[in-house]
């Protein structure tokens, strides 16, 4: 952050509803099928076709109200978002407008300097995707693909209470927590499940009105929202430096050439000319009703992590990243029931050995080629001596490659340690007394020759000897 | 067919179902002679977009099947004409557009489904105001529709085509939607009975939208009796429309011959203003003293709000079809502007080439009425308003049972008088558009002539008392002939 400036930041996030079939038809909402096959009449606003709420999305943006403290509408209103595009079929997007599902929300994120910090979040809506526009490969026209047209979308949009790009990740991040925590939203940022849009603008630092934003579009990667947010910090401190001023637009994030550029000035925004859709009732939620999903709501990041410090003394940046999913924390949970290791233990080697496998292989947690309970039975072989830690990360690796649980891996490569000094000292006995030329070098000064007895110790025990205790006993023996 | 049969159209819908059931004759019979009705006598009306004939013979051997093998619906075998509003799987559903001129739906609007599975057999699509914006016929695409009455008059609107063909015998009865009085007018002017049920009675499902909070569809008959029949058929829930009511659809036809003694009648006196031509005021006022002699009680209310309707419509019925009309942009289906340059230009020529000028009229109020800074003097004003008029006669029904009024301030007015004159035009709906704001029920039955034309009674009732209402002009037609009279030129 350039000095003597504020950036001030608010967020729209777009997250899409994970349900079956559509917000207002009954076609599918799966992703990737050919062009025009998931759109139904409904969908396509055939003349005539009338719109039927699923009541999917109403249960899950009440579950998303309460899990940031908001209020749930008793009544919110459809309202038409009239523009027209190819592929917005019926020349307007039903959408929510005065009266949105969700109102005054909030949440916490860790800010810059690592304390907590709330940032409000105004409401939350109801509304519909469009379709897509295809220019690539066609000569001269433009295809359309209307089998996103009609996906459910939960757009969340944050007070501006984001102070840099750092803080719009996180907050952002936490959205993406939170929304798959709940099971609402896949989350998917490559399919365009989970994005979002900045409003972006920087004030000198103290000044109290709020400076020209810029609304930055297609955001779809936390990396994006940091870069496209951070270049239009800059842009707009260059200009005002330079005695310029910022003026109020739509800017589109290329993520190519890194940039910010013009999409839109305020004088050519739509009007969108939004009011009630007449062919859907309000939405009218009672009092039980949210009193029921309450009662179902899952565990959410925030409570889970603040118990896992309780309950597991863990960490609290371990606590923080194992609930970052939670996928991630019920596998945490599920090694730690199996196991008389340290939760600690277990943490340690979910974050390290098993979060750096599943990257190096790009798989989620739920693909994890070692099961909770398997990676319970390795740690479980560290906590009772059989293996030493160095050990288990070979034992780990052979798992991971699908050579069997830890004791079948343990079993069938020999690592099994041996700790009884007893048997330890006798095989080192041996190996002195079948050395003796190599005795007498070693203790004439050749020091080195110490790997030699320790390998042939090794030898003898088929590598099973604790390697430390070996030398230890080694070095007292030579001595004398 | 057989020559003893030369008078099946001049019968009614319940007179026809009589005799298929006697087996006096066919439904193919009774098809074939229809269909040579239309073929003869259209011509002079053009109350027809699309006469499916082919598919009217199958749908009447199919009935007569079923009723050989005793499996005949309610409407088993019986003609009707659909309004071309309403979208026909298979055939050409035009709106009155030139927009849809190219438009084969590939779907049954619910109330066609309805009809089609009791049996009816559609004979073709009636002609239209364009998008139900007019009330002469005279914005149609494919021409106006004459009155049978007298060639040089409008048959009303925007159910033109479907008033006149009942009027001309063409069929016992038609569909039509009902969004300010589009088949309470037309039945009006052309002498026949037109209900449009309460909001919500029946589907919108496949009815292309005008004005979805107001658009209601409902049937032209030349009895209440046969209305009744039908209404039974069309009315009930559907899930595909969110806004029809989950409500149990009672007999019509089983109440309609109850007596309407103790019957309370309201008048409201702006109906009888200066508006008012005063001979049709004189033929309602007799007609209302009909439901007198039968029992029935008049009672004075008052609608305090009722002038302000006809405004308030014509803001809110604009803004809605200006957003429901986006869909017509040439993309996906109807009209497509050839050669166009860039999308803007598509979108332009498209719409500018397709819709005609009072869709064009009206898209462009709805638009102002709802841009950044107008909203809320117009559309929110107006919505409030809408507010006060059905509160208005919620008072009223707290005393009355129906409101009995004229259904038109004229008679027919002839072809062109009135076209240039949109305001003029849109007062035809002046007693009529109140029932649409509030979603009641109406009902217009032939109550007389004034100068060789007919004249409507106008019937409201409270929402969902459409048994009152058919009940009530089912009693008055058991005790007069208006409905009976046929235009000379079609008998």
């Amino acid at each position: 952050m350039r000095a003597g400036w504020e950036v001030v930041i608010g967020l729209e996030v777009h997250a899409q509803l994970a349900t079956r079939s559509k917000i207002f038809s009954g076609a599918s909402t799966a992703y990737g099928a050919e062009p025009n096959t998931q759109a139904c009449l409904v969908d396509l606003g055939y003349p005539g076709v009338l719109p039927v709420l699923n009541e999917e999305v109403v249960h899950m943006a009440a579950m998303f109200g309460l899990a940031v403290n908001a209020t749930v509408a008793p009544r919110s209103v459809f309202a038409r978002k009239n523009y027209f595009y190819p592929d917005l079929p019926k020349g307007y997007q039903i959408s929510q407008f005065e009266l949105p599902i969700v109102e005054h929300g909030e949440l916490f994120i860790h800010n810059d300097d690592g304390e907590s910090k709330r940032i409000g979040i105004t409401r939350a809506h109801l509304e519909e995707d469009a379709g897509k526009s295809i220019h690539e490969g066609l000569d001269r026209s433009s295809g359309i693909d209307l089998n996103r047209a009609g996906t459910p979308l939960l757009e969340i949009v944050s007070e501006p209470d984001l102070r840099s790009a750092k803080e719009a990740v996180a907050y952002m991040r936490k959205i993406h927590t939170i929304v798959r925590y709940l099971g609402i939203s896949d989350g998917n940022m490559q399919e365009g499940s989970f994005r979002c849009d900045a409003n972006v603008s920087v004030r000198p630092q103290g000044q109290e009105e709020l400076g020209t934003r810029a609304e930055l579009k297609n955001l779809n990667s936390f990396r994006f929202v940091e870069r496209a947010i951070n270049f239009e910090i800059e842009r707009q401190i260059d200009l005002i430096e330079d005695g310029g001023e910022v003026v109020q637009e739509t800017r589109l994030y290329d993520s190519d050439k890194d940039e910010t550029r013009s999409m839109r000035s305020k004088e050519e925004s739509h009007d969108y000319r939004y009011f009630p859709d007449p062919d859907l009732l309000p939405i009218e939620i009672s009092a039980d009703y949210i009193e029921t999903v309450r009662e179902q709501l899952p565990e959410l990041p925030d409570a889970k992590q603040q118990r896992f410090v309780d309950q597991f003394a863990l960490k609290g940046d371990d606590a923080d990243l194992l609930t970052g999913s939670r996928p991630l924390a019920d596998y945490f949970e599920a090694a730690v029931a199996a196991t008389a290791a340290k939760p600690q233990l277990v943490a340690n080697w979910v974050i390290g050995d098993l979060s750096g496998a599943l990257n190096r292989d790009g798989l989620d947690i739920g693909e994890s080629r070692i099961s909770a309970a398997a990676l319970a039975g390795l740690l479980t072989r560290i906590h009772d001596n059989t293996i030493s830690g160095k050990i288990a990360k070979q034992v780990f690796e052979a798992m991971w490659a699908g050579e069997g649980d830890a004791d079948a891996v343990i079993e069938s490569k020999g690592l099994k340690q041996i700790t009884d000094s007893s048997a330890i000292e006798a095989a080192v006995d041996k190996v002195i007394a079948a050395n003796p030329g190599q005795v007498a070098e070693y203790k004439a000064g050749k020091d080195k020759l110490i790997g030699f007895f320790v390998g042939q110790v090794m030898q003898a025990t088929k590598g099973q000897a604790n390697p430390g205790q070996v030398n230890q006993i080694l070095k007292e023996k030579l001595r004398n | 067919m057989s020559a003893k049969h030369t008078d099946l159209h001049t019968r009614s819908m319940t007179e026809l179902a009589a005799g298929l059931d006697k087996g006096e004759f066919t439904s193919v019979e009774l098809t074939e002679s229809l269909l040579a009705r239309i073929a003869e006598q259209d011509a002079r009306l053009n109350a027809f977009i699309t006469v499916t004939g082919e598919q009217a013979l199958a749908a009447a051997a199919k009935a007569d099947k079923a009723r050989a093998a005793g499996d005949a619906g309610a409407l088993n075998g019986l003609p009707i004409i659909h309004k071309d509003i309403f979208c026909t799987r298979g055939v050409k559903t035009t709106c009155g557009s030139k927009m849809l001129d190219n438009f084969i739906s590939p779907y049954d609007a619910t109330v066609v489904e309805k009809m089609a599975d009791a049996g009816a057999v559609v004979l073709g699509k009636s002609n239209m105001d364009e998008f139900a914006m007019g009330s002469s016929n005279e914005t149609s695409f494919f021409g106006p529709v004459r009155n049978p009455w007298n060639l040089e008059c409008s048959p009303g609107g925007s159910s033109g085509g479907s008033s006149a063909a009942v009027a001309a015998r063409l069929a016992p009865a038609a569909t039509g939607t009902d969004t300010g009085g589009s088949i309470r007018q037309p039945a009006a002017l052309t002498g026949t009975v037109g209900i449009k049920p309460t909001y919500g009675r029946v589907s919108r499902y496949g009815m292309i939208a005008f004005a979805s909070s107001l658009d209601q569809a409902g049937v032209i008959t030349r009895t209440a009796e046969d209305a009744a029949r039908l209404l039974g058929v069309m009315a009930g829930f559907d899930k595909r429309d969110s806004t029809s009511i989950d409500r149990p659809v009672p007999d019509y036809l089983g109440s309609i011959n109850q007596p309407i003694k103790g019957l309370r009648v309201g008048i409201v006196r702006q109906h009888f203003d200066a508006g008012l031509d005063p001979q049709c005021g004189e033929r309602v006022k007799e007609a209302i003293a009909v439901l007198e002699s039968l029992g029935a009680t008049a009672v004075e209310v008052d609608l305090p709000n009722i002038d302000l309707s006809v405004p308030t419509y014509y803001v809110v019925a604009p803004a809605e079809c200006s957003s429901n009309l986006s869909r017509f942009d040439g993309v996906r289906f109807g009209h497509r502007a050839e050669n166009a340059e860039d999308l803007m230009d598509l979108y332009c020529r498209s719409r500018g080439e397709g819709f005609g000028d009072e869709v064009k009229r009206r898209i462009m109020t709805g638009t102002y009425v709802l841009s950044a800074g107008y909203y809320d003097a117009y559309y929110l004003k107006a919505q409030q308003v809408r507010h006060l008029i059905a509160d208005d006669f919620k008072k009223a029904f707290a005393d009355v049972d129906v409101i009995a009024g004229p259904t038109s301030p004229t008679p027919a007015f002839r072809l062109g008088d009135k076209v240039d004159d949109p305001i003029t035009m849109y007062l035809n709906d002046i007693y009529t558009i109140g029932a649409n704001l509030a979603g009641l029920p109406g009902m217009s039955i032939p109550c007389g002539f004034v100068d060789d034309l007919p004249v409507g009674l106008h019937l409201v009732g409270a929402h969902f008392a459409e048994e009152t209402l058919l009940r009530c002009s089912h009693q008055y037609q058991q005790h007069t002939d208006w409905h009976k009279a046929c235009p000379e030129d079609f008998k």
